[in-house]
């Protein structure tokens, strides 16, 4: 008997391998970046069968709302058109594929076997807000805080790349 | 007591079927006000032949936008220009879902809550989630209809709605910090209580005004309404991202622009002004129905404010649009942040 989790599981797991695959067969980037948009709104779903509802909220608002937005905006500014075809190379056919196929089933079976990790109930996990809080601000506040050091490095490296070099006489504006 | 399943099935189509007839009709009769509306502030009369009032007029209308011809102009990217308003509107419906009208209503020993999903202790987080994926919706318009116009809208949609996002969401966590919770029901009964016995603590007299004020602005950019329509303004581009739409595919962006406008006023009656909170008296059915009487009247009173400021106030320039969400809202919201979380911790 399939409960009800099992079939969610499985129909947002299809839908996030489905969207991964397309995101590579299409071959206009605006139609790639949906793809994408599509699996990070399924990995969504399945953070929620977990009981993680923040994170599900998070991954949602930032990734499908916030990041992909950009991509997408790039995409449309520089109108980029469409990419062709190749034939691929036979290497890539012949060793490639069934070397990816062999490689995760290793993976899998590895992580399953010897890992020593037990299955968990869906929801059986803290995922609410106040123990994510209660994490990021207590026990881990040390690395969260060198991670907002980092973002501002890149942020302020951003503008140095950004800002017009001095030298240059700024351009009149008609 | 939990509902069985089978019953929680049922009643949540109902409430589904509810909330959506509700809104949409809501939907129809916010562009009938509006129209009425600026009408009388422009010494005009707005709508008054399709019954009495004009109150059929969104009847009219309807059946309009189902008869017009629907041009597919021979240019565009069909998948993405066929797709963008079904986009634009399914987001703007799903957002109501978790909006809380009242308390939870007894009947025959099951409690349900009123609102179409349970009370999900991330309420506010998913209605910013929903509503940042329907950008999607106007981007994706004015790109696929491959038209300089609609490509200038879009861009400045997409563009004008990721920059106000960050005061929108920096502006609703003072009230967060003084709440606790993302629940809206946990934030709606923070609000309990009265100063003196008259003065309501609703957070906008509870110190969180200037949020208010920033939640207000980025509200207006968020929704496209005058004065930061600049995705569609009209003297420069044509209608913007919805230049190519004819008939129902236009009228789907309308109805999406609408129904974040309902959004918009729902969740600032719940965060700033108590939510369903009102003086409650008389009958036992009068106490029921008075919460959503209450909630409703507050929301109305939003959407004629919207109303009243575009028919008071021109259109920004694109650069005054930019600065005024980077340069001066930003940090206000910032500001409000960080007096709220010191006075919290006070």
């Amino acid at each position: 008997m399939l409960s009800v989790h099992l079939i969610l599981f499985l129909a947002f797991g299809a839908v996030c391998v489905a969207g991964a695959i397309n995101l590579l067969a299409q071959t206009h980037p605006i139609n790639s970046a949906l793809s994408l948009i599509a699996v990070m709104a399924a990995l969504a779903g399945e953070y929620l069968l977990l009981g993680a509802e923040f994170v599900a909220a998070v991954q949602v608002i930032v990734y499908a709302g916030a990041i992909m937005v950009l991509f997408v905006f790039v995409v449309m500014l520089l109108n980029a058109g469409v990419e062709e075809h190749t034939q691929g190379s036979r290497v890539a056919v012949l060793f490639g594929i069934p070397g990816l196929l062999l490689g995760s089933i290793l993976l899998g079976w590895v992580v399953l076997r010897h890992s020593g990790t037990e299955p968990v109930a869906a929801g059986a996990l803290p995922g609410d807000p106040r123990t994510i809080a209660q994490m990021l601000f207590h026990e881990f506040l040390l690395p969260f805080e060198i991670t907002s050091v980092l973002i501002l490095i890149a942020i302020m490296g951003a503008v140095v790349l950004a800002s017009k070099p001095p030298s240059a006489p700024a351009r009149k504006v008609e | 007591m939990a509902l069985p399943i089978w019953l929680f099935i049922l009643a949540s189509v109902i409430k589904s079927a509810i909330a959506l007839g509700v809104l949409l009709t809501a939907v129809a009769y916010t562009v009938w006000l509006e129209r009425k509306v600026v009408g009388h502030m422009q010494n005009r009369w707005g709508p008054t032949r399709v019954g009495p009032f004009g109150l059929l007029q969104p009847a009219a209308d309807g059946l309009k936008f189902l008869f017009k011809e629907d041009l597919t102009p021979p240019h565009v990217y069909r998948p993405l220009f066929l797709a963008a308003p079904l986009i634009a509107v399914i987001f703007a419906l799903t957002s109501i879902a978790v909006i809380p009208f009242g308390n939870p209503v007894v009947i025959g020993g099951y409690s349900i809550p009123l609102q179409v999903t349970t009370d999900v202790n991330t309420g506010l987080l998913l209605i910013l989630g929903v509503t940042s994926i329907g950008v999607y919706g106007v981007a994706l318009a004015g790109w696929s209809s491959n038209n300089k116009y609609s490509l200038l809208g879009g861009l400045r949609a997409s563009a004008q709605m990721v920059s106000y996002e960050i005061s929108l969401g920096l502006s609703l966590v003072g009230v967060l910090i003084m709440s606790g919770s993302f629940s809206l029901h946990a934030i709606v009964d923070s609000q309990a209580g009265h100063f003196w016995g008259f003065i309501p603590r609703w957070n906008i007299f509870t110190g969180q005004f200037i949020g208010f004020f920033c939640y207000l602005m980025a509200a207006y950019a968020e929704t496209n309404r005058i004065p930061f329509d600049l995705p569609e303004a009209e003297t420069e581009l044509v209608a913007g991202y919805h230049t190519e739409y004819s008939a129902m595919k236009f009228a789907m962006f309308f109805m999406a622009e609408y129904a974040n406008m309902i959004t918009v006023a729902c969740l600032a009656t719940l965060l700033f002004f108590g939510g369903w909170r009102g003086p409650i008296f008389g009958p036992p059915i009068l106490q029921a129905i008075l919460p959503v009487f209450w909630f409703a009247v507050k929301v109305f009173a939003f959407l004629f404010l919207y109303i009243w400021v575009r028919g008071t106030l021109p259109r920004f320039r694109y650069d005054q649009l930019m600065a005024f969400g980077w340069k001066f809202l930003l940090p206000l919201s910032l500001a409000n942040l960080i007096a709220t979380a010191i006075a919290v911790a006070w």
